[in-house]
């Protein structure tokens, strides 16, 4: 490790740092970015933060789709001939210098007339003229600096999400207004019930309060309404039943008591409730927008492909190719459709759908699947199958991706307690009704009203939102990131989780290297040293970190790197070919994992064998995790690592090789007819069927702004030995909840004296109804941070 | 104590032109995104160095040659 990282992104600079103006920089690349922003004024974004940037990505030819207008029409929001606005989504957006710098893109191109940074949503909203830059020139600018922009045509519908939001902001708002003014407006009457003034006003008061209540009801507990009447023709007593049955008798009631001048009735505490019910609402819909819960292989795929036509290169969108085509799949570059390798080699990323990065080779003629990454030159494939026929397509037929069939019947505790707890209420009602019904009928028939509306179940209502949005919103400061917060509770139901292996419980981030082979001397490693230098393949740079020794400077001649096979050069008079057994002349004699072969002068001399090391604890993650929970590890791969799992995890673990993505949802389904309740924990393609069917699906990722299959929850890799604390921590929370229910129903019992015995008066209403609320919030809120701060 | 006809008139229309400007800036995306405003507003404090960085930029670039 050298002292030196770069200016530019951080990373160590390595041995041979590329100079420019007093500046080392890691690679060529983050040296052109500071160029860019250098010679137009903009390295001010190196003040705002420490190495800001991230290394830029080839980009030739990778955006010229955008020139084909069906593409860009669909991506672009507005145009009007002159000027388009549009609106990408930038991964790599993480620091102020990165608003910084793109929203002064116009420095750098004067035909961008200007452009806003949404950091939460990492999202960049450029205004520019049409007629000046296509489409084409601003994506390629902002890739250019390295903020390559994600773009797929998912995305490009995406209004109807916003729109909910912004009803329940204007529900709240209303609901704000409502209850300020009216608290204001009952203030008298909690003190003085006679006299000359009061008399004189409190019909204008009283009035006020009514009409100020109106749009409260109607408008902003509208949705309360609308989904106890849904759950109430399917025969399900949700929680909005006894909500949407308090707040319209209370309502009804209160505009008695003003019509006939009996009293002023419980407007606060009417607006009181619903303004808070929206609170909890608006509290427990944190939603991760840089994330994507949904995504299918679609998002995967590129927006349009290289096509070659009588010897023309054309883009055309994916949906559009057929059997037949010849396609041009450039460097990074993914595959969309299965097909035959005609030109070039393939050296295929397979990782989105095996989770294993280690590219595999492909030659002429060798069949190639979609979704593997071409990581060389360009290759050229010969369609085979239909789109729909794919390797990969065919298990998104699977019923489990289709939305209009509900998934699970999922029934929350909330809910659950709610059924009991209206049938209660209504039965005391009557009961109570019944027994003054004897003595005064009028009675009766406010005492009916008073106890509905005391049992109102505002708190009980509340404790779940709060306990479970604040814990979601824990859980994402610490990377842990839930589609929502019901999957908190599912989380605590629990009782097996399935383990993907490769790229789950194995990390892709190092490979360990073992060598076989003749033993090379000290010499002959500083030659290999030297060579692999040059190289900047992946497994080059492992091979490189993984021999230690010091060397000289040396000379290599004739050095050539042939794409997808190996390097050749001569060092010290010694020529060294390091690749393929294929490429080298070996005998390949391993093909269960990935191998370099060394050949000295003529003579092979072994190879080097790469190996996914497992992440550090699984061992103890294991046994902690064996102590609640059945374990089972799923794998695409061969039995090759058997032995060695059963060595370092619990006994009980069952495990299941050769497993196919099918086969992995298969398993669970079985799992889930015996009653069991599954997370599954995986990260691939491959496991996206057994992550939707589980009942908790959660993918690891190495970093999450690369995109994971659909999936509940996205846990950070480097915080994959937190995840049995993550268990412990959802089931905590329901236990809180548990506790919250305990403290409402004794808020409950105590109004519920005032009520049956005819006492309640509008006074006892305000104060009881805002404290046990309020206390309930506090409550859960304070418990699950402290629960959180002990873990 | 009829001025309190007023008064109450007065304080509903404040809480509606309130609840006015709250639904339009809404409207207007204001709540869209409440984080970025609050690292931009301290970038206008960059853009009055930048000249003067500029110069130090020059002289360094010089002194390379």
């Amino acid at each position: 490790m050298s002292d030196k990282i770069c200016y530019h992104c951080g990373l160590d600079c390595g041995k041979n740092p590329v100079e420019f103006n007093d500046k080392c920089f890691c690679c060529n690349g983050c040296k052109t970015v500071y160029e860019i922003l250098n010679q137009n004024e903009l390295s001010c974004y190196y003040d705002l933060d420490q190495t800001p940037g991230t290394i830029p990505k080839e980009i030739q030819g990778k955006f010229d789709y955008l020139n084909n207008p069906d593409i860009s029409d669909k991506l672009i929001e507005f145009s009007d001939g002159t000027t388009s606005v549009v609106e990408f989504l930038i991964p790599s957006i993480h620091c102020s210098a990165c608003i910084w710098v793109l929203e002064n893109l116009g420095t750098l191109n004067p035909a961008i007339i200007n452009s806003i940074v949404n950091f939460p949503n990492k999202t960049v909203r450029i205004n520019f003229k049409a007629e000046e830059v296509s489409l084409k020139d601003v994506v390629e600018l902002l890739a250019s600096i390295a903020y390559e922009p994600y773009i797929s045509l998912e995305d490009a519908d995406k209004t109807a999400k916003n729109k909910i939001n912004k009803t329940l902001l204007y529900q709240l708002g209303v609901a704000a207004f409502g209850f300020g003014n009216i608290m204001l407006l009952a203030f008298p009457e909690y003190f003085e019930t006679e006299g000359y003034w009061f008399n004189h006003f409190k019909y204008m008061f009283r009035w006020m309060m009514l009409i100020l209540a109106i749009p409260v009801v109607v408008y902003s507990a509208k949705d309360y309404f609308i989904t106890a009447y849904k759950g109430l023709s399917k025969k399900i007593l949700s929680v909005d039943v006894p909500i949407a049955l308090g707040v319209i008798v209370l309502f009804l009631r209160s505009s008695y008591e003003v019509i006939t001048d009996i009293g002023p009735g419980y407007f606060d505490s009417l607006t009181g409730l619903i303004f808070f019910l929206l609170i909890g609402k608006f509290f427990q819909q944190k939603t991760y927008n840089f994330l994507s819960f949904e995504r299918d292989y679609r998002s995967y795929f590129p927006i349009a492909v290289t096509k070659i036509v009588a010897g023309k290169e054309e883009s055309v969108p994916v949906q559009d190719i057929k059997e037949g085509d010849r396609l041009l799949i450039r460097n990074e570059e993914l595959i969309p459709i299965d097909a035959i390798l005609i030109n070039g080699d393939g050296l295929l990323d397979y990782s989105f759908v095996t989770g294993e990065s280690v590219p595999v080779y492909k030659g002429t003629g060798d069949k190639v699947f979609a979704g593997g990454k071409q990581t060389g030159g360009a290759i050229e494939i010969d369609v085979i199958n239909k789109m729909s026929e794919s390797y990969l397509t065919e298990l998104w037929s699977n019923d489990i991706f289709n939305k209009d069939i509900p998934k699970k019947n999922i029934k929350n505790l909330t809910d659950t307690i709610s059924r009991y707890f209206t049938i209660t209420i209504i039965s005391i009602a009557l009961i109570a009704g019944a027994f003054w019904a004897f003595k005064d009928i009028g009675i009766a028939a406010s005492v009916i009203t008073a106890v509905l509306i005391i049992a109102c179940p505002c708190a009980l209502a509340l404790a779940a939102p709060f306990a479970m949005g604040n814990m979601l919103r824990i859980f994402g400061y610490r990377k842990f990131y839930l589609k929502n917060d019901a999957v908190i509770e599912e989380m605590s139901k629990i009782n097996h989780i399935v383990f993907d292996k490769t790229g789950t419980i194995t990390t892709n981030e190092d490979n360990q290297l073992t060598y076989e082979g003749k033993p090379l001397t000290d010499k002959e490693k500083v030659a290999l040293k030297i060579l692999i230098r040059s190289s900047n393949h992946p497994l080059s740079r492992s091979l490189n970190k993984y021999i230690e020794v010091d060397i000289q400077s040396g000379k290599i001649e004739n050095y050539k790197e042939i794409v997808g096979k190996g390097i050749t050069g001569t060092v010290d008079l010694n020529e060294i070919k390091i690749g393929s057994a294929q490429f080298v002349g070996a005998e390949a004699k391993t093909n269960l994992s990935t191998t370099i072969y060394i050949k000295i002068n003529k003579e092979v001399k072994g190879f080097y064998k790469s190996k996914n090391i497992y992440r550090k604890n699984v061992a103890s993650i294991f046994s902690d995790l064996e102590k609640h929970y059945k374990l089972s590890i799923l794998s695409g791969d061969n039995e090759g690592e058997k032995s060695y799992l059963q060595s370092i995890l619990p006994d009980k673990t069952n495990y299941f090789f050769n497993q196919k993505p099918q086969d992995k949802l298969d398993y669970i389904k079985k799992l889930q007819d015996k009653g069991e309740n599954i997370m599954m924990v995986g990260d691939g393609l491959n496991d996206a069927g057994a992550l939707a069917q589980s009942n908790v699906g959660i993918a690891i990722s190495e970093d999450i702004n690369v995109f994971s299959p659909a999936c509940d929850g996205i846990l950070d890799a480097k915080l994959f030995k937190k995840l049995p604390n993550f268990l412990t921590l959802s089931k905590q929370t329901i236990n809180t909840i548990k506790w919250s229910f305990g403290l409402s129903f004794l808020y409950n019992i105590i109004g519920m004296y005032f009520a049956v015995t005819a006492q309640l008066t509008p006074l006892i209403a305000a104060i009881l109804m805002p404290l046990s609320s309020i206390s309930i919030v506090i409550f859960v809120t304070l418990i699950t941070n402290i629960i959180a701060n002990k873990r | 104590m009829e001025v309190i006809y007023i008064t109450m008139a007065v304080s509903v229309l404040l809480g509606g032109l309130f609840l006015y400007l709250f639904f339009k800036n809404v409207k207007t995306g204001q709540y869209d995104d409440i984080y970025t405003p609050s690292v931009r507003m301290l970038f206008d404090d960059e853009l009055v160095k930048e000249p003067k960085k500029d110069k130090k930029e020059i002289v360094e670039k010089k002194s390379t040659q």
